[in-house]
């Protein structure tokens, strides 16, 4: 974890590929310094078993901003940001070296518990997963419950609180004793935002949210992001360039394990540094 | 006419329509032997017991040797009650081995303990018994009702264990990570959303292996032993439908013999009853939206 000396991390860091931009230019063109920096993550290394799916990753990722992940498939975006919560707890024979901070507090730390940092950083996954076992109230609900919170007036307000903020307020006020799994499959991601925003986090993780929704499905949370992102931070994994394009603030590009460029997300669409930034953006590759 | 390159050659036609004949008269054959003893059980039981049941025969307590009548209802009480008393032990132990295996253990403790439990299941109902009448009847002085209530509740553990380690199993791993991903400590993501959603599956492995025990009759001979009287106690023996059938039919008297069969019917009624529970409960078992 972060206990790893200085020296060790040296030489994890050497680029190997020319083409690798060292680890500090990534986020050179951002005005880094007058910014609140949600996560700060360092020389962040991760192994499945023996295969080494995140190469020495560093990235600072702006608060109330949204952030893009892009790249080919295998990329390890996927893997990237499930660090950021620490979903990769469960799997077994995963190993990590590095630090990542959100708002200044260490993930990783000795003693911080992988539960309580999923409370500050939320997920939405690929594919919508209402509980089938629950109605929408209680889905939304559930984190907040299994929590501790009993105040029913409490637990109303962050109900109704929550699926505004989600967009699916009006749609779902009067059939709210409804299985949660009888939305259809917009709704039903959207209904899974609300469940993740009910936490209250700061931070909320989208890893493809869109990809198994139909156009307009997609363009309603797409038009959702743009409103979390004056209260939360939003980090989107995506595989639709245009969608990077359309709805981010930044973007970070990833390749074989590696964050080639991160920057501005106009930058990184017109006028990217990297070769392979701009193969894979103008769609030669991937 | 020129015949269609479509068509076998006429000389192979008729032998092969001759085969499929066969071959699927074969397999209609081994399906209605499948199905047929199920009819015989039923058909005899309902021909020999039917005309023995009658209200006393749920009310009234066995009649001393020599004299007609009486009936079954300490037996039938206290087939449910050893039911109670198995369902108390196995299914906690039960479900909570089959979470621990599908949720906690590592692949090696799994294979160990999944080949146990598998040894378990074959193991035979009176060896149950003997080992029950070893540790619980000898020490105690006497058989009873806790004694037979340990060896079916015993006998249950690996049948709930591995069903409900089956059915937890299909529970998608993405309801675990969005319940994780919201703060939920591991514990609570399992009972509240894990074993909830698999809940149907796992009463239904509890109902499977009710039914299996319900007819039991060796694991109680070494220690419920059976009772002609109502136990008020349950460290006294206690009578159950198997014993009862077991000691009427070996009987002497045409009157028992009578007995017997409605008894039989009673305890194929009460685990058809289960079974149908089963299939009612597992109709709609579908745990992906």
């Amino acid at each position: 974890m972060s206990t790893l000396p200085e020296t060790a991390r040296a030489s994890a860091t050497e680029p190997i590929r020319a083409s690798a931009t060292p680890a500090t230019a990534p986020t050179a063109g951002v005005p880094v310094e007058a910014e609140e920096i949600a996560f700060d993550v360092r020389n962040f290394n991760m192994w499945y078993g023996p295969r080494q799916a995140l190469i020495d990753v560093t990235i600072r990722i702006a608060a109330r901003k949204v952030t893009a992940i892009i790249g080919p498939s295998g990329c390890g975006k996927s893997t990237f940001i499930r660090a950021l919560n620490r979903m990769h707890d469960m799997t077994p024979g995963t190993r990590l070296e590095g630090s990542v901070k959100h708002f200044g507090e260490d993930l990783y730390g000795p003693g911080v518990e992988a539960s309580v940092v999923r409370r500050h950083v939320g997920m939405v996954f690929q594919k919508s997963n209402p509980f089938p076992t629950m109605s929408i109230a209680d889905n939304v609900l559930v984190g907040l419950r299994l929590n501790g919170v009993r105040d029913r007036a409490v637990l109303q307000a962050r109900l109704e609180e929550s699926l505004r903020m989600a967009a699916l307020w009006d749609e779902v006020k009067d059939i709210l004793n409804r299985p949660g799994t009888s939305l259809s499959g917009g709704q039903q991601q959207r209904l899974c935002i609300a469940r993740s925003l009910a936490v209250q986090p700061e931070t909320l993780l989208m890893d493809e949210p869109c990809s198994a929704l139909d156009p307009i499905a997609t363009a309603k949370i797409e038009e959702l992001i743009q409103t979390l992102r004056e209260q939360f931070t939003v980090v989107i994994v995506t595989h639709n360039m245009q969608q990077a394009a359309r709805c981010s603030d930044r973007t970070a590009f990833f390749y074989l394990g590696r964050l080639v460029e991160f920057g501005d997300t106009r930058d990184i669409f017109t006028s990217p540094k990297n070769p392979q930034t701009e193969a894979y953006v103008s769609g030669r590759f991937g | 006419m020129v015949a269609s390159p479509y068509l076998p050659a006429p000389r192979y036609a008729r032998w092969r329509k001759w085969k499929s004949i066969a071959v699927t008269g074969a397999l209609v054959a081994c399906a209605l032997a499948v199905i047929a003893p199920l009819f015989l059980v039923i058909f005899f039981l309902v021909a020999r017991g039917y005309s023995s049941l009658d209200w006393n025969f749920f009310t009234q307590l066995p009649k001393p040797t020599g004299e007609i009548g009486g009936g079954m209802a300490n037996a039938i009480v206290g087939t449910v009650t050893l039911l109670a008393m198995a369902a108390a032990i196995g299914v906690p132990i039960g479900v909570f081995g089959g979470i621990y295996l599908a949720e906690y253990g590592s692949d090696r403790a799994n294979n160990w303990i999944r080949f146990a439990a598998d040894v378990l299941n074959g193991v035979p109902s009176i060896v149950w018994g003997m080992v029950v009448y070893l540790f619980l009847v000898v020490p105690f002085k006497g058989f009873s009702a806790y004694a037979g209530g340990v060896a079916l509740g015993l006998m249950m553990v690996p049948l709930v264990m591995r069903t409900t380690e089956e059915v937890l199993v299909l529970v998608p791993q993405s309801y675990r990570e969005a319940a994780l991903a919201l703060g939920i400590t591991r514990w609570k993501v399992i009972v509240v959303i894990v074993v909830r959603t698999a809940l149907k599956g796992i009463a239904t492995g509890v109902i499977v292996a009710l039914a299996r025990i319900a007819g039991e009759t060796a694991p109680l001979l070494f220690t419920a032993l059976g009772n002609s009287f109502w136990s008020h106690n349950l460290k006294e023996p206690i009578s159950a439908l198997p014993l009862q059938i077991f000691a009427y039919a070996i009987s002497a008297y045409d009157d028992w013999h009578r007995q017997a069969w409605a008894g039989a019917l009673v305890l194929m009624a009460l685990i058809l009853a289960l079974n149908i529970t089963v299939r009612v409960l597992s109709r709609d078992r579908k745990i992906a939206p």
